[in-house]
C-alpha cells in the first residue's frame, strides 16, 4: 500500500501554510519512529495543479491536506469524488476537479483520494501560524497517524463524520 | 524613439457623466489586479487604466532578518516563480559575502536550476493559461476557456498532456537541484550546497529528448496559430517600446548572468553592457496616486521617453544569438516578423515563450553530460561588504535584488524591482490600445472585456504573492454612473458560472 500526504498552501500567508506545515511534521515524525512499513510519500506544494495527476496515479491511496477558510468545524475529513465543475479560472484547481483531470487524461478511476481541511484563522501575508491552527494541527496531526495505520474501511468510515470534536 | 500613442487614455480629462467600468480581479495571472475603464454616453473610451490593488509591504517583511535567511524567505512571494527570487536573492547574497563569480560547479548547478523553472513556468503559462485562448478563439465560452476544457477535448487533449509533462519535468530538474519542486535549499552565498547524483542524472536524462520533441510540437503550434491569423496577432495590443533584457558579454542571450542592454524600437542599441551593481545609475522608479506598482524607466531617457518592455520578447529582441541550436534556429525565423526590426506585438509573447522552453530545454540537456555538475568545489568565499545586487532573467523578464545589511548581517534595506513591475507602462499601453482599437463605441459584454484581459495574460503578469485562495475570487464587472449608482453588474464566480445583479 502507498499512500501520498499532500499538503498543500502558501507558507508565507499566515494559516494558508498549514497544509505543507503539517505534512513536513508528519514526516519528521515518521521517520524518527521508524514506522517505515508504510511507503509514504511526502509531498508539499503552494497549490494543485494539473500534473499532480502524476504523482496521483503512483499511489493507491491520496490524503490531501488544506486550509480552510470559513470552515465551520476546526477539521473536516472527507472524501473526495471526480467533479467536472469550472473552477479553474485562475493558478489554482479544486481537488476534485484535479481528480476529474485524472480521469480525463489518464481514462481511468484515479486511486481513493481523502481530503482533510483544517480551519485557518488569518491569511496575512508574513504572519506566524496562529496558536488556535497550532492546536488544531496537533490534533490533526494524531488523527492522520491513526489514518495511516487503519484500513481504508475505516478512512471510509471515518470520511464525513469526523470534525475535530470526536 | 518610442511613444505612448494611447497616453491620453491614462486620465479622462472631462470626468463628469462617465460610467466606470471594472474588471476586478483579471482572471488568469498570478495575483490581484483590476482594470477600470471610464466611459461616456456613447461607450467611448475615456479612460483605462491597470490597477494593482494589493499592497505586498514584502520588502519591509524581509527588514531586520538576516542575510542568509532571505534566499529562502523570498520563496514564498510567489508561487509559480519561487525559483527565480531565490537565485537572484542568492546572487545579491553572493555579494554581500564578497563573491562575484561562482566556480563552475556552482555556477552551472544554479544554471541547471533556473533552465528547469523557466521551462516549468513557461509551460504553466502557454499550455494552462494562454492555449485555450489560442486554439477555441478569444470568443469562445467563457467556459471554455481553460486547461480543464483543453483535456477534455479530444482535438487537443495531447496537447494539453504534453503540457503538463513539460511543466512536471521543469520540476524535477528543480527538485533534483534543491531538493524539493518548491521552497528547497541549494544556493548558499557563495555558492550551492551538493552536487547532483548520478541516480538524478539517470532519471532526468531518460526524459529529457522527449523533452525537446514536446517544446518542439509546443514551438510548431504557436507558429501555426500564429501564422493562421497573423494580422491579428500582428495587431492585436501592438505597442512601440525599448526592450530591455541580459546579454553575454558578446550579445548572446542570457538567462542567469551577463550584463544588461537597452534596445530602442528602432533596433538601435542604446544602452549595453551595464553591470548589474550599476543598475541604481540607470534605472529609476516613478510612482503614480492611482497604483501601488511603480514605473520604472531608463534614467537617462526620462519616464515619457525612457519606458521599456522585458521578458522572453525582450530577450528575443535583444540579443544577437541563442547558444542552442535548435532556439537559434527558431530565434532566425521569428526574427522575420518584423523583417528583422524587434518584433513589437504583445501577443508574440507567446512565440518568444515557446523559443525559450525549447532552449532550456536543449541546455538542460548539455549541463546533464557536463562532468562540472557531479564533482569539484562548490563554493568560493570573500571578504563581506554592506551592498550586494542580484540580477537575473526570470521567465517573466528582467528581476533585481537589491540589498543593504548593517554590521550584524541584518538587512536595512531591500529593494525588489519584480519583472512585471518593469512592464508597467507597457501592460498598460497595451490595455489602452485594446481599449481605443476594440471596445470603443460598442457595447460591452464578456468577451470584448477578455480581449483586455488576454492583452494582459501576453505579458504572463505576476501582480502578487500568490495563494490558492485566488481561484475563489469572483471577477466583477460592474458599470457605475458619474453618481455612483450602479447601473448593471455581472458576477463570474470561482466555479466558473455567471449571474446577473
Amino acid at each position: 500500500m502507498k499512500f501520498l500526504l499532500l499538503g498543500y498552501g502558501n507558507p508565507g500567508r499566515g494559516d494558508d501554510g498549514l497544509g505543507p506545515w503539517l505534512v513536513e511534521r508528519l514526516e519528521q515524525q515518521w521517520q524518527e519512529m521508524k514506522q517505515g512499513r508504510q511507503l509514504i510519500t511526502f509531498l508539499t506544494a503552494m497549490q494543485l495543479q494539473p500534473e499532480h495527476v502524476f504523482d496521483l496515479e503512483v499511489h493507491d491511496r491520496i490524503l490531501l491536506i488544506d486550509a480552510g477558510m470559513g470552515t465551520t468545524d476546526p477539521f473536516v475529513f472527507e472524501q473526495l469524488h471526480p467533479r467536472r465543475d469550472d473552477s479553474f479560472s485562475s493558478h489554482s484547481l479544486s481537488p476534485q476537479t484535479l481528480l476529474a483531470i485524472y480521469l480525463d487524461t489518464l481514462r481511468r478511476q484515479p486511486p481513493p483520494a481523502f481530503l482533510l481541511t483544517v480551519r485557518g484563522e488569518n491569511f496575512s501575508l508574513g504572519v506566524p501560524l496562529t496558536p488556535e491552527v497550532l492546536e488544531r494541527i496537533d490534533r490533526a496531526r494524531d488523527f492522520v497517524c491513526q489514518l495511516l495505520r487503519a484500513p481504508e474501511s475505516d478512512w471510509l468510515q471515518q470520511a464525513g463524520r469526523y470534525t475535530g470534536y470526536a | 524613439m518610442t511613444e505612448q500613442r494611447y497616453r491620453h487614455l491614462e486620465t479622462a480629462t472631462e470626468r463628469q457623466n462617465l460610467r466606470r467600468v471594472a474588471i476586478d480581479p483579471v482572471t488568469r495571472v498570478e495575483g490581484h489586479g483590476k482594470v477600470t475603464l471610464l466611459l461616456d454616453e456613447n461607450n467611448r473610451v475615456c479612460q483605462a487604466r491597470l490597477h494593482i490593488v494589493e499592497f505586498r509591504g514584502f520588502e519591509k517583511f524581509i527588514q531586520g532578518r538576516p542575510y542568509w535567511e532571505v534566499p529562502v524567505l523570498v520563496q514564498r512571494l510567489c508561487g509559480i516563480c519561487p525559483v527565480s527570487h531565490l537565485l537572484a536573492a542568492a546572487k545579491a547574497v553572493d555579494r554581500l559575502v564578497g563573491v562575484a563569480e561562482l566556480t563552475p560547479p556552482g555556477e552551472k548547478l544554479r544554471r541547471l536550476l533556473h533552465y528547469g523553472q523557466v521551462l516549468q513556468s513557461h509551460a504553466l503559462h502557454f499550455f494552462h493559461l494562454a492555449s485555450p485562448d489560442l486554439l477555441f478563439g478569444f470568443d469562445s465560452e467563457v467556459e471554455k476557456r481553460n486547461i480543464v476544457a483543453l483535456l477534455r477535448s479530444d482535438q487537443f487533449r495531447d496537447i494539453g498532456l504534453e503540457g503538463i509533462r513539460l511543466r512536471k519535468f521543469g520540476q524535477e530538474v528543480i527538485k533534483a537541484v534543491i531538493g524539493k519542486r518548491i521552497h528547497g535549499t541549494g544556493p548558499l552565498p557563495g555558492g550551492m550546497n551538493k552536487h547532483l547524483t548520478s541516480s538524478e542524472r539517470t532519471h532526468l536524462e531518460k526524459d529529457v529528448d522527449q523533452v525537446i520533441s514536446w517544446s518542439q510540437n509546443g514551438l510548431d503550434l504557436i507558429r501555426r496559430l500564429y501564422h493562421a491569423n497573423a494580422d491579428y496577432h500582428q495587431r492585436f495590443a501592438v505597442i512601440r517600446s525599448h526592450f530591455l533584457a541580459l546579454v553575454t558579454g558578446d550579445g548572446g542571450h542570457e538567462l542567469y548572468n551577463g550584463c544588461l542592454r537597452l534596445k530602442g524600437a528602432d533596433g538601435q542599441i542604446l544602452n549595453d553592457q551595464i553591470c548589474d551593481q550599476d543598475y541604481p545609475h540607470f534605472i529609476h522608479e516613478k510612482v503614480k496616486p492611482w497604483t501601488y506598482m511603480k514605473f520604472p524607466y531608463f534614467a537617462k531617457l526620462g519616464p515619457e521617453e525612457g519606458w521599456y518592455r522585458v521578458g522572453p520578447l525582450a530577450r528575443l529582441n535583444c540579443c544577437d544569438y541563442i547558444d542552442s541550436p535548435l532556439a537559434e534556429e527558431a530565434r532566425r525565423e521569428f526574427m522575420q516578423l518584423d523583417q528583422g526590426l524587434p518584433v513589437q506585438a504583445s501577443l508574440a509573447y507567446h512565440w518568444a515563450r515557446m523559443i525559450e522552453i525549447l532552449h532550456c530545454a536543449e541546455r538542460i540537456r548539455e549541463l546533464l553530460a557536463d562532468p562540472d555538475l557531479y564533482a569539484g568545489e562548490l563554493m568560493v568565499s570573500g571578504e563581506k561588504r554592506p551592498e550586494g545586487i542580484g540580477i537575473i532573467e526570470a521567465p517573466r523578464g528582467v528581476l533585481i535584488h537589491h540589498y543593504r545589511v548593517d554590521e550584524e548581517g541584518l538587512v536595512t534595506k531591500a529593494n525588489l524591482i519584480v519583472s512585471t513591475t518593469h512592464n508597467n507602462t507597457a501592460m498598460n499601453e497595451s490595455v489602452r490600445q485594446v481599449a481605443a482599437e476594440y471596445l470603443d463605441g460598442r457595447e460591452l459584454n464578456e468577451p470584448l472585456l477578455n480581449q483586455i484581459e488576454i492583452a494582459i495574460r501576453a505579458y504572463d503578469p505576476c501582480l502578487s504573492c500568490a495563494t490558492h485562495a485566488i481561484g475563489k475570487m469572483p471577477l466583477e464587472v460592474s458599470l457605475v454612473d458619474a453618481s455612483g449608482r450602479t447601473l448593471q453588474r455581472l458576477v463570474k464566480h470561482g466555479d466558473g458560472s455567471l449571474a446577473g445583479g
